[in-house]
């Protein structure tokens, strides 16, 4: 419990110059980084000891930039970065980057200390990666990913391959497929497996062939008895798909899962667009090998652009668990999700598929795939996501791609670029019926160590410093409940003008707003003076039919003092219904912060690059800006332990199948 | 082709000129016209650094903003423009893209380091329009 004379005025705060100029630490002044947290990180380097060894000479090449300038002796270290580098910045979905300055600040210089304190610690990052198919046998969960090997440029791209017991430790084993055949010449892209009913997987992929022609190859292991599907064969027919007529030879790619239909043959769709049109084709076949084109499309959307890594599932209407793709039944609905390749943006859809002729119809067309309406799985940085459904727990898990929010010469510097997030189950929500469920999964909670119960009114204006120790690696479960004489008040009183109606997260001042009854929230992240935080926050608002309206937002204006920084307001409106508290879960694990509202309803992940709020530096608190209301806030929070990622060998191999 | 490419960008008669003055403008495709643009981003870079190189030794007092901006422009030269390079040849034009938007944030974060004094100011300014061309440009293939 925090005692009243930790209840400042949040307006004091707000005097604190946060335009302050930025002092450069020295490094490793705050903390020393030699004590992160990271044991395995010596094995790393050696299992990517090209890499590493790469961008230790970038650091230090860059570190002094008083430096002499000589191009040539600097290309030479810094070019293997490329393979992290290329393609993974992914800022353009941020429309307009702008620069955070405002003339204050000094040339900002990235240190060793801050940029190492951003690399996670419980998330897996492998070297580079789009999703490919994560799928569960014999015991381990396999993920496969984008990796480029030569490192010189984007392009010939391969899969590199991981194991785990639990999604959250994980083994990196030796590629899985490389580039060696005329038909995935120039890259073997994403792909996705399927379980036949012995119980065998077959792998679809995009292979761009030796013209850059996107098609679709068919790989399978090579031993089925291998728990870790080391080794993958090619068939010797591929390529099994080619663009059909109509269709660019460059919008053919990311084949989906194999669902049965009712006549008993398989079914997959493939995104692609015509003209300005979003679609996503259907093709039937038996054997995997030879395919029948449908005439009809599972789904399109006009000027939504090219659609890549479509995913299309069964959720249920009335159980909780996942479902295997081929459920269909009175009970299911359906989703159609895209990955919007014109915005960086994965939208999803709930609707209804027709067996009959492979088609799928949105139960609301005014939010349908794609449309700047829709829905997203996140509203942060996420994207190129996908499921895949785990029969081990009957669950269906998904997972995203986060990539940077910095600058590519910040990346260059730190020497790693984007990662996964933290997998989430996914379930239709049965009480609105309207919107997806996700959490992380309940693997995560093993990672979970001390934690601090509070139990907390906050009045009006109030900012409290919550003491849970170093905030870097957090997880936190919150309710919140406001004042019901402040809502009774705000809904009688008629001239209370509805607020909702001209709020928009990314439009309305960030947290620093003061309405009736927010915003109100968690700051992470945040140095003890608060002149660098990330708020997460609910503003709650009457909207124009007298019912209160909610929103879930994460502001990251004020995160960073560094100015290669994009620092968006992400967030959209969370659905609440009646007599339901308001709820937030946060995972904060350094340079990422993932928020889950209202159980699941709404989702925001960020890219987050504090430069003060790190090391011991880095706290938590508690706001209520809200004008009127009083808040109790019920948490919970715990300190988070490491994961382990391993690079491979066949001793680590065995000592993980022991557990 | 020239012209109507162009029409779509934020800036017309910079696009047009910097397409006219190269030999393979008349006959390049959109992609093709993007490579050329990525192409003037690299000249740009290249003469930027070297004016940098030039100013560290007659203006030491600005030392440390230069070695920020010679990184930074170095990360055009090295990742940007060779990223943007691939992505256009092996027609995947959001890489492309990213690397185009990042030369811009790299001369204004650079610009930026000199709190207002910057005597890169009309590089910094070359940078950012030929940026938010090309990104037209590439937009045009997605």
């Amino acid at each position: 419990m925090a005692s009243s004379d930790a209840l400042l005025p949040i307006l004091a705060r707000e005097e604190e110059p946060l335009s302050s100029s930025y002092t450069q630490l020295p490094d490793g002044s705050r903390s020393d980084p030699s004590l992160r947290r990271r044991p395995f990180k010596g094995l790393l380097a050696v299992s990517f000891g090209l890499l590493f060894i790469a961008f230790y000479g970038a650091l230090i090449a860059t570190h002094d930039g008083s430096r002499s300038n000589h191009l040539k002796t600097d290309e030479k270290a810094t070019t293997p970065s490329r393979a992290r580098l290329a393609g993974v910045s992914e800022k353009s979905n941020e429309r307009f980057w702008k620069l955070s300055g405002d003339g204050s600040t000094t040339a900002f210089a990235w240190n060793n200390s801050m940029l190492s304190w951003q690399r996670t610690a419980f998330h897996f990052q492998p070297e580079q990666n789009w999703m490919n198919g994560p799928l569960f046998y014999k015991g381990w969960y396999h993920f496969f990913y984008q990796y480029n090997p030569n490192a010189a440029v984007w392009g010939d791209i391969v899969w590199g391959h991981a194991v785990s017991k639990d999604l959250i430790h994980w083994v990196h084993l030796p590629l899985a497929m490389v580039a060696d055949q005329w038909y995935d010449a120039n890259g073997v892209w994403t792909g996705s497996a399927t379980f036949l009913p012995d119980g065998s997987i077959v792998m679809l992929y995009t292979g761009s062939t030796d013209t850059s022609v996107q098609v679709q190859n068919l790989a399978y292991p090579e031993d089925p008895n291998d728990p870790l599907l080391l080794k993958w064969t090619k068939f010797s027919g591929n390529p099994v798909l080619v663009p059909p007529p109509g269709i660019l030879p460059k919008d053919f790619r990311d084949p989906t899962t194999a669902w049965k239909t009712s006549s008993g043959k398989w079914r997959i769709t493939i995104g692609s667009k015509i003209n300005r049109t979003g679609i996503s084709l259907v093709y039937d076949t038996t054997d995997f090998k030879t395919y029948e084109k449908l005439d009809t499309l599972l789904h399109r959307v006009p000027n939504t652009g090219m659609w890549e890594c479509v995913d299309f599932y069964p959720v249920s209407k009335t159980v909780v668990n996942g479902l295997d793709t081929s459920v269909n039944g009175p009970d299911v609905k359906h989703i159609v999700k895209a990955s919007m390749d014109d915005t960086r943006i994965d939208h999803y859809a709930i609707g209804t598929y027709f067996d009959s002729n492979g088609t799928w119809i949105p139960d609301d067309p005014t939010i349908d795939v794609g449309i700047s309406t829709s829905l997203r799985y996140d509203y942060g940085k996420f994207y190129a996501s996908k499921t895949f459904y785990d029969q081990n727990k009957g669950r269906r898990i998904l997972w995203g791609w986060i990539g940077e929010s910095d600058s590519e010469a910040a990346d260059v510097q730190k020497g790693w670029s984007s990662l996964q997030g933290i997998p989430r189950t996914v379930v239709l929500d049965t009480n609105t019926g309207k919107n997806l469920i996700q959490l992380p999964v309940e693997e995560i909670k093993s990672l979970r160590l001390s934690s601090k119960q509070f139990d907390i009114e906050v009045g009006p204006g109030t900012i409290l410093p919550i003491d849970v120790g170093t905030a870097a690696q957090l997880d936190i479960e919150a309710e919140f409940e406001i004042n019901k004489e402040s809502i009774d008040k705000i809904l009688r009183d008629a001239s209370v003008v509805a607020e909702a109606e001209e709020f928009s997260c990314q439009n309305s001042r960030g947290s620093t707003i003061r309405d009736a009854l927010g915003p109100f929230g968690f700051s992470v992240l945040a140095d003890e003076n608060l002149s660098e935080q990330t708020p997460v926050y609910f503003y709650v608002a009457k909207g124009k039919d007298s019912k209160l309206k909610t929103f879930f937002c994460t502001d990251t204006t004020r995160s960073s003092f560094a100015n290669d920084v994009v620092k968006p307001i992400y967030g959209s409106v969370v659905p609440v219904l009646k007599g339901e508290k308001l709820t937030m879960r946060i995972l904060v694990d350094h340079s990422i912060v993932e928020a889950f509202g209202q159980g699941g309803r709404t989702c925001i992940t960020s890219r987050v690059y504090p430069t003060k709020a790190i090391y011991g530096a880095a706290k938590l608190f508690l706001f209520n800006n809200a004008k009127d209301a009083t808040v109790t806030a019920s948490f919970k929070v715990w300190q988070m332990n490491s994961a382990f990622i391993h690079p491979y060998s066949e001793e680590v191999a065995r000592a993980l199948s022991r557990t | 082709m020239i012209d109507r490419t162009c029409k779509e960008t934020p800036d017309f008669n910079l696009c047009v000129s910097l397409l006219n003055s190269d030999p393979r403008g008349s006959s390049a495709d959109t992609s093709g016209l993007a490579l050329i643009l990525v192409d003037k981003i690299k000249v740009l870079a290249i003469k930027t650094l070297n004016e940098i190189n030039g100013l560290h030794k007659i203006r030491p007092e600005l030392k440390h903003a230069l070695g920020e901006c010679s990184r930074k422009y170095k990360t055009i030269l090295q990742a940007d423009v060779p990223e943007a390079i691939e992505a256009l040849t092996k027609g995947v034009p959001k890489f492309a893209e990213d690397g185009v938007i990042d030369a811009g944030v790299e001369a204004s974060a650079c610009e930026e380091g000199f709190k207002g004094k910057s005597p890169l100011t009309s590089l910094t300014k070359s940078m950012q329009k030929i940026s938010s061309v090309t990104r037209a440009i590439v937009r045009m293939l997605l």
